[in-house]
């Protein structure tokens, strides 16, 4: 259940990290593509549900692992999170994307449908960067 | 150096981007004379109740938009699994894509497993999903069905609450159809008494609320199968609209024919041998 023992883990939640201005080329704001910039709009979430949206899994999986060192010791979580970060390595090339199988299959998404799966999929999407510049990008050399 | 070609993964779920854009658009439009358009609501009359030998759940047939009514045979009781159905009251959108979401959920489940789902846990999964988008999602749920445990009907509020009593009504005319459940309801009716009160309800919450009309749909879930009897009763207030406009030759009576025939001259002939080879 999503709301176990949530007051007790939740008092270092993952902090956000900021809405960041939308950069285009040269590094100048994009008003085509993002509209008109203010800083309240960087500063603050406009919607109720946009912070929580964006840190879910992230607090999920902190409550999870939690619950079960606190049941079952640290080597629980431990080995858990070796097994997600080594599956989170099979991946394609940076502009293409993956389908996460390994990661999906090891976390039970596989079994279950939810809003991320129908609404914005990445394998839908209409932008593909650059390859080269993803490439290089990834690797650190820019 | 210009990373304009560098492009982060957009997460998956729901997109942010243009609510600032659209309060902004509310605000126009609020000194202006178009409003923005309203979504389409089941501003409506549900019920459910418990009876000897399974559920019987029952919903009226209009969805409006705003003071339109925008569907009349409008279908809320939606299929969750061979054995769950649910109604939805609220925004037609939401309970729409809400109980889709659900019944596929469980099918995985069922197909995993082998096994009629539960409805506790068609309950819980509503509950976690509800109440992770903090009520944003307008669906008010009414679940019957019947399980391996015996049968059962909750309902599922938009913040995620649920209530699980043997006869219940939502919407906006739920206060109408609570007042005829509340006086004739008993435990362990037989299954045409229970059918005949669902009716009694609905019925009473199409007469005393706007939101709520048309057809009453009823569905009756038992050990055996599903009665999905929709509708069980129609509007005495038909629609009598033409909706094909095609008439049949000789509607119209020909008085007069003239026929002029069209001479043409060749002006010019041109031949073109194909090669046959």
């Amino acid at each position: 259940m999503n709301t176990r023992g949530l007051r007790s883990q939740l008092k270092d939640s993952v902090p956000v990290t900021g809405m960041g201005p939308q950069v285009g080329a040269y590094g100048v704001q994009d008003t085509l593509r993002s509209g008109f910039s203010s800083v309240k709009n960087e500063l603050l979430p406009s919607h109720a549900l946009e912070l929580s949206e964006k840190n879910f899994q992230l607090n999920q999986d902190k409550i999870n692992f939690s619950n079960l060192r606190n049941i079952q010791g640290l080597h629980a979580p431990l080995k858990l999170q070796m097994e997600y970060r080594a599956a989170r390595q099979i991946q394609r090339l940076p502009f293409l994307q993956s389908s996460h199988l390994a990661l999906d299959t090891l976390k039970g998404n596989d079994e279950s449908i939810s809003f991320e799966d129908i609404l914005n999929d990445p394998a839908q999407s209409e932008m593909m960067g650059e390859p080269h510049v993803m490439v290089e990008y990834k690797l650190g050399m820019m | 150096m210009a990373l304009s070609n560098v492009v982060e993964t957009p997460a998956s779920g729901f997109n942010f981007e243009n609510v600032c854009r659209n309060v902004a658009l509310e605000g126009l439009l609020q000194g202006g004379q178009t409003k923005a358009p309203k979504p389409m609501k089941t501003g409506t009359t549900i019920a459910g109740v418990l009876c000897k030998n399974g559920v019987v759940l029952g919903a009226d047939t209009r969805a409006t938009s705003g003071e339109v009514v925008a569907d009349k045979m409008c279908a809320k009781i939606h299929y969750i699994s061979p054995n769950i159905y649910c109604c939805g009251a609220g925004t037609a959108a939401d309970t729409e894509k809400t109980t889709d979401l659900l019944s596929s959920n469980l099918t995985i489940f069922s197909m995993n497993s082998g096994r009629n789902p539960r409805v506790v846990m068609a309950v819980n999964i509503l509950q976690d999903m509800l109440f992770r988008y903090r009520g944003q999602i307008g669906a008010s749920l009414i679940l019957g069905g019947v399980d391996c445990t015996g049968n059962h009907l909750y309902k599922v509020g938009p913040y995620g609450s649920i209530d699980n009593v043997p006869y219940l009504a939502m919407g906006s005319g739920d206060l109408a159809a609570l007042g005829i459940l509340e006086d004739r309801f008993k435990a362990n009716m037989e299954m045409e008494e229970a059918k005949e009160l669902v009716r009694d309800a609905i019925h009473s919450g199409i007469m005393s609320d706007l939101g709520s009309g048309n057809n009453i749909d009823i569905c009756v879930i038992t050990k055996q199968g599903v009665d999905y009897i929709r509708p069980y009763q129609e509007s005495e207030y038909k629609d009598k609209r033409q909706r094909r406009y095609k008439y049949r030759p000789g509607t119209t009576s020909i008085l007069t024919e003239k026929i002029v025939p069209l001479e043409l001259e060749v002006v010019q002939e041109t031949v073109q041998r194909m090669d046959t080879a």
